[in-house]
């Protein structure tokens, strides 16, 4: 029985996992890409498919040791060479989570751009206590990433798989209202920026053959 | 002189036109492909060799130079072609836009590279948390299948060329080659040991060359206009243009493709709005994302970006991220943040950087505060150095840079804090000589 490392507890662990049908077609698929006896190249997508069945099947996106047994035996590898890839990788959750996965950008670029205001507001609006926690109401788990990738629409937040970008305080708090609500706003900036195009509208790319 | 909409690559950087193949090829992309394939391997080796690109993802060593590694005659093994889309350098956001945006750009080089590498395969690595951004990859990379423009007989050229996304997980350390190869092994990122470089023994064994996404979808366009075209811009040996992402403390942060040797000032001021607050409220400016060392105001004030340039003065160019610093930066800190970020993100495999990561934040978390005394600056300074270049891969050697730059432009800035520590709280609590905490 694995231990959350964090708090000492106990992870309570699913009794088995076997992949559903949507897991079994995606898996086939995204085996096929890699040469024969190979196939081990599929374990960090085959961790997505386990993580992304236990949302489907029970609202927490995570990937429970029996998930990674799965793998193994799907990919015909040893457990442990399973196990050590789950932990490596900072997007496999080896521990429960909310329904939501808010992400805070926490590196230099969207610090400079007001991260901590970020946090604040997730702190507050999703009443979450602090990183690597969940809200009592398990609606909300909070974790804060290293650099998204999205700078010049920092700071950013990362909702499950979507990027909020050019947040503040308050526009934070409104999108996890809305997220509390069951809605969905569109990802992107919350400032309507298009993408990363300077704010007012590009000053490049006016002119271009083809369009 | 700027450069003009007409010169540039990525004509869909902001995403204000349809990314499909349709109108992708009405942009000018996929055309003529077939032709640079029958001319041969050697020809798109010289002709990238000729333009002087040199790769965009941080160590801008020259491209038709890597290419021309791989070995010339199967011996046997498959050839691979690797991109790296594993986009983690903090300050760096540019391949998103080509993914998301101009996906086939970097499609149609991936084939074009394949042949100038011998690879009838191809991999591109994108990191774990751009999932909506790989979907619009591996969508234009369906249509391109769809259209006879990749698989068997790719373009009606006679080359066999099959392309496949791979997402990562979220882990920086696979942004170096060797450990993007282990990932899509299977394993963990921990890179290897070289020699023997990928073009030897790279993915499953077999040669292979990684490659940049900006790298590789620049190529077609440097193919169908020219090598002189390409090489036109820039100084010699930094040509090119490049895509920069300008963000921090200026007015309006962007990502915008301008000519290489762009003055940073004519950058920030023309693309980004300018400093916040105007030019003179600019402190310092960290050139080419994280692990290049600052540059203060004063060398801002008329430096080029450019390989060469900024190497002049002790920093690079690497993947172009622009990080701009104004008067109101609590610099210690913005440095000390990125000391947790490699700390964060150090693979474990050598000693100096996994134990090393972890004495440099937590010292830096004490200059932060001041607690601490100013011969622990020097320490500190002869610390990194113990790190830098005693390592696997460059990883450590990106965490101790920007500790250096702060030091090295920065030093009387840390001194006060230390000064103001001590008035505050008298002198800190002795400390063991070599103990970080």
């Amino acid at each position: 029985m694995a231990t959350d490392v964090s708090t000492g507890n106990e992870i309570p662990q699913p009794e088995s996992f076997s992949f559903d049908e949507e897991s079994n077609q995606a898996i086939e698929k995204i085996v096929a890409r890699y040469p024969a006896g190979k196939q081990a190249s599929a374990v960090i997508p085959l961790l997505y498919i386990v993580q992304r069945q236990m949302k489907r099947q029970t609202g927490s996106a995570w990937v429970p040791t029996k998930g990674m047994d799965a793998v193994a035996e799907r990919l015909g590898m040893a457990p442990i060479r399973v196990y050590e890839v789950a932990t490596f990788y900072f997007m496999f959750n080896t521990r429960p989570i909310g329904k939501i996965h808010l992400q805070v950008c926490g590196t230099t670029p969207c610090w400079l751009r007001g991260s901590e205001e970020v946090f604040k507001a997730c702190k507050d609006a999703a009443h979450v206590p602090g990183y690597g926690q969940t809200s009592a109401d398990g609606l909300f788990t909070l974790t804060e990433v290293e650099c998204l990738g999205g700078c010049v629409n920092a700071p950013i937040l990362q909702v499950d798989d979507d990027y909020y970008e050019d947040l503040d305080y308050e526009s934070t708090v409104r999108l996890i209202e809305a997220l509390k609500r069951g809605e969905r706003p569109a990802p992107g900036s919350v400032i309507g920026r298009q993408t990363s195009a300077p704010v007012g509208g590009p000053l490049t790319l006016i002119d271009v053959p083809g369009e | 002189m700027a450069l003009s909409d007409k010169d540039r690559i990525f004509t869909n950087l902001y995403g204000l036109h349809d990314w499909r193949l349709p109108a992708a090829q009405r942009r000018g992309a996929w055309d003529g492909t077939k032709g640079f394939i029958e001319k041969g391997r050697d020809w798109i080796i010289e002709e990238v060799k000729n333009s002087g690109l040199r790769g965009r993802g941080g160590a801008g060593f020259p491209t038709g130079l890597k290419w021309s590694f791989m070995p010339k005659q199967s011996d046997g093994r498959p050839h691979y072609l690797v991109v790296n889309s594993d986009e983690s350098e903090p300050g760096t956001c540019k391949d998103r836009d080509i993914l998301r945006h101009d996906p086939h750009t970097l499609v149609e080089g991936c084939l074009i590279a394949g042949v100038a590498m011998g690879a009838h395969a191809g991999y591109i690595y994108v990191r774990g948390e751009y999932y909506n951004e790989h979907l619009v990859l591996q969508a234009a990379i369906d249509e391109a299948y769809a259209a006879g423009l990749l698989g068997k007989d790719a373009c009606g050229s006679g080359w066999d060329f099959d392309l496949y996304v791979h997402r990562g997980a979220g882990a920086y350390i696979c942004g170096e080659e060797t450990a993007l190869i282990e990932s899509l092994e299977g394993k963990k990122g921990m890179p290897r040991l070289k020699p023997p470089f990928p073009a030897a023994v790279g993915l499953y064994g077999a040669p292979t060359t990684v490659n940049n996404v900006e790298t590789i979808a620049v190529v077609p366009t440097i193919l169908r206009r020219g090598a002189a075209w390409f090489a036109g811009f820039g100084r010699p040996k930094n040509s090119g243009t490049k895509i920069f992402c300008i963000q921090g403390h200026v007015n309006k942060p962007c990502n915008v493709e301008e000519e290489m040797s762009i003055p940073l000032r004519e950058l920030i001021e023309k693309h980004a709005g300018g400093v916040r607050g105007g030019w003179d409220n600019l402190l310092a400016v960290i050139p080419g994302g994280s692990s290049t060392p600052m540059i203060p105001k004063s060398v801002c004030d008329d430096v080029l970006m450019d390989f060469d340039a900024l190497r002049e003065h002790r920093t690079g160019l690497g993947t172009a991220g622009v990080i701009v610093m104004d008067r109101s930066t609590d610099l210690i800190k913005a440095i000390a943040r990125l000391s947790a970020f490699y700390k964060h993100e150090s693979c474990g495999q050598c000693t100096p950087c996994r134990e090393g990561m972890g004495w440099v934040k937590r010292m830096m978390d004490r200059m932060v505060e001041g607690r601490a005394e100013v011969a622990e600056i020097d320490v500190l300074e002869q610390v990194t150095r113990q790190i830098e270049g005693h390592t696997i891969c460059a990883l450590a050697d990106g965490g101790v840079w920007p500790v250096q730059g702060l030091i090295r432009h920065f030093r009387p800035m840390m001194e006060e804090r230390i000064a103001a520590y001590k008035a505050r709280k008298g002198s800190p609590i002795p400390t063991l000589p070599m103990a970080a905490e």
